[in-house]
């Protein structure tokens, strides 16, 4: 039996008389990949916020590492891990500050920040970087930093939102031997993408449209139901009924 | 052009605000100064003089009372600028040695208003003296003598280093928080933050409290420039003086907190502080044009001016001395001005998190 770490029944936003996010259910399982698609202002960021315990939900259900988003939005913030795709270190601190930095708002001591820090260096060979500001390290290493650091505190659950915005293919790759590595820990990664090639990498998608998820299912049954070679046909195909654009 | 609002209402608004605040605001003439007169003669000279200060329209006789405590404690209180006594037996000092004095005490921890409204008391009693010349022959002398009260060699200092430090210290707070957390907001740090079990309450705090030693650090740089190198005294406690700046620093802060929770940008941050900020902390913070001049609307605006307040209270205990019990009031604003700035910038926060 798949353990489950985020499950919604009918999770529902509104602002207003706009339903940014509308009676969405779905359940994450440990250790999984599961791709978070849909189009700019699909409402994917909105749920993103409600299950990471930024944003209160309108009405439904959700539950996110055992607990529930809107009676314990506290408790989850310390079982997750969140990475926007605004990028999220502090630029004007060195690789280690940040580190230290992060592991200290995540309340870990000093003495597992200090283990953290040199394990987290080894792993991603940045010995002769960690003086250096974040600002002056190449975008790919930022983002591998970024998300290291993300789950510096071991979470139940990484959010991960837009985290390969513009970066070229190869280290867009490299990203995402991480997210496997990640997965591998298990640690559950949810996470939030414009490039549907990447959606392929993912164990399981879901695809959101006008606030609704309109598809759920690994990559191959997606394209078997719609009868599509790539995720980019799926995709198109189910976008082409949107009613809302990006303003 | 005409689409675009903004422009327009600053094209056009700019001149017609300048014009009116240069105009009829910032003037250093004065008119309608509260006066205190101290008349221990009551005889005909003296009467006369005083219906001369009551038709010019630079004056207003407050109250007439006599003796020199009262007058002091007027002072002390902040209630009048100037006083002017006249001795026993003035007309008849007048009449028989020809020459006669008064006194008029003037409130010199503004020199620039001390000095104006004196030299409207003396051209008051030349032109008095010019009357009587041309009815007799004698050349009758009224001699004024001037006593500027907290700061009798007219020093600028006195009335500038208030002002600085309050112009110092909001600068500092109001814009170097909004602008730190607002960037933190562009940057998307501020998200991260948000989303880590650290409390938004803590995050907000934390962003306060460099901008605290910073401003206590300038406060003490701006004393120890003032006392050492412009003979700047500090006639009253120094304890209540901290304290009382800690308390402007944490109402400078609070509104530098409310200005981010309402802007996204550092730009929109730093224009509101400059503007909303900068501009009426020195047209209106009381050191540059005296507030008493302005019209009734203007000295009603200048009330939300924390500045103002801490000038008067910084004046009040460096130049006149003063304890507690005279700017409670005062302090009372500006912890009042703090709360509610507190209160809305956490609603405003807690509002953006929902």
């Amino acid at each position: 039996m798949k353990e489950t770490v985020i499950k919604t029944e009918n999770l529902t936003k509104r602002f207003g008389d706009f339903v940014a996010v509308d009676a969405i259910s779905f359940e994450v399982y440990k250790g999984e990949i599961f791709g978070f698609l849909g189009a700019n202002g699909a409402g994917k960021t909105t749920a993103m916020r409600m299950l990471s315990g930024l944003s209160k939900p309108t009405s439904g259900k959700a539950i996110v590492a055992g607990l529930d988003v809107f009676t314990q939005p506290e408790e989850i913030k310390k079982n997750i891990g969140y990475m926007s795709q605004r990028f999220s270190l502090y630029e004007d601190l060195t690789v280690i500050e940040n580190i230290k930095f992060f592991g200290g708002i995540y309340g870990l001591s000093d003495k597992q920040i200090k283990q953290k820090s040199e394990e987290l260096i080894e792993q991603l060979q940045f010995q002769n970087e960690i003086k250096k500001l974040v600002h002056d390290i190449p975008l790919g290493w930022k983002q591998k930093l970024a998300l290291s650091v993300a789950i510096l505190h071991e979470p139940k659950v990484v959010f991960l939102d837009e985290p390969t915005g513009g970066v070229d293919p190869a280290t867009r790759k490299q990203f995402w031997e991480m997210i496997y590595q990640t997965a591998d820990k298990g640690i559950t990664v949810f996470v939030t993408t414009h490039y549907l090639d990447e959606a392929e990498y993912c164990n399981r998608i879901s695809i959101m449209v006008d606030g609704r998820i309109d598809a759920l299912g690994t990559p191959r049954e997606l394209k078997e139901k719609f009868s599509a070679t790539s995720m980019d046909e799926v995709f198109y195909k189910l976008a082409r009924g949107a009613k809302r654009s990006d303003n | 052009m005409f689409r675009d609002r903004k422009t327009l209402l600053l094209l056009f608004g700019m001149p017609i605000v300048q014009i009116l605040l240069f105009g009829f605001a910032l003037t250093n003439e004065i008119k309608n100064s509260k006066i205190v007169i101290a008349d221990f003669a009551k005889d005909i000279a003296s009467q006369e003089i005083i219906g001369k200060i009551e038709a010019s329209k630079n004056f207003n006789i407050e109250k007439s009372i006599l003796s020199s405590q009262e007058i002091e404690a007027a002072f002390k209180k902040g209630e009048i600028k100037i006083a002017i006594v006249f001795p026993n037996n003035f007309n008849y000092d007048l009449r028989h040695s020809n020459k006669a004095q008064i006194q008029v005490i003037a409130d010199a921890s503004d020199p620039n208003t001390a000095t104006t409204l004196t030299n409207y008391i003396t051209s008051i009693v030349n032109d008095y003296q010019q009357d009587i010349w041309k009815t007799s022959k004698v050349p009758y002398r009224i001699m004024p003598e001037l006593r500027m009260l907290y700061n009798p060699d007219l020093k600028g200092a006195p009335n500038f280093v208030p002002g600085v430090m309050a112009m110092v210290l909001l600068l500092v707070c109001v814009m170097m928080t909004s602008i730190s957390i607002v960037r933190e907001k562009e940057l998307g740090t501020m998200e991260v933050l948000l989303v880590s079990p650290f409390k938004p309450f803590l995050v907000i705090v934390s962003k306060m409290i460099p901008y605290l030693f910073i401003s206590l650090l300038n406060l003490v740089i701006i004393l120890v420039l003032s006392v050492f190198l412009l003979e700047m005294p500090i006639r009253g406690s120094l304890i209540l003086l901290v304290a009382e700046s800690t308390l402007f620093i944490i109402t400078a802060l609070s509104l530098g907190l409310f200005i981010s929770t309402v802007t996204d940008t550092q730009q929109a941050a730093m224009s509101i502080s400059m503007l909303g900020m900068m501009l009426p902390t020195i047209l209106l913070g009381g050191y540059m044009f005296p507030i008493e001049n302005m019209p009734i609307a203007l000295q009603v605006v200048s009330n939300i001016v924390p500045a103002k307040w801490f000038y008067i209270i910084v004046k009040a205990i460096m130049l006149k001395g003063l304890g507690f019990s005279y700017i409670w009031k005062e302090t009372l604003v500006l912890a009042g001005m703090a709360m509610l700035f507190l209160l809305i910038s956490l609603r405003n926060f807690k509002i953006r998190l929902a």
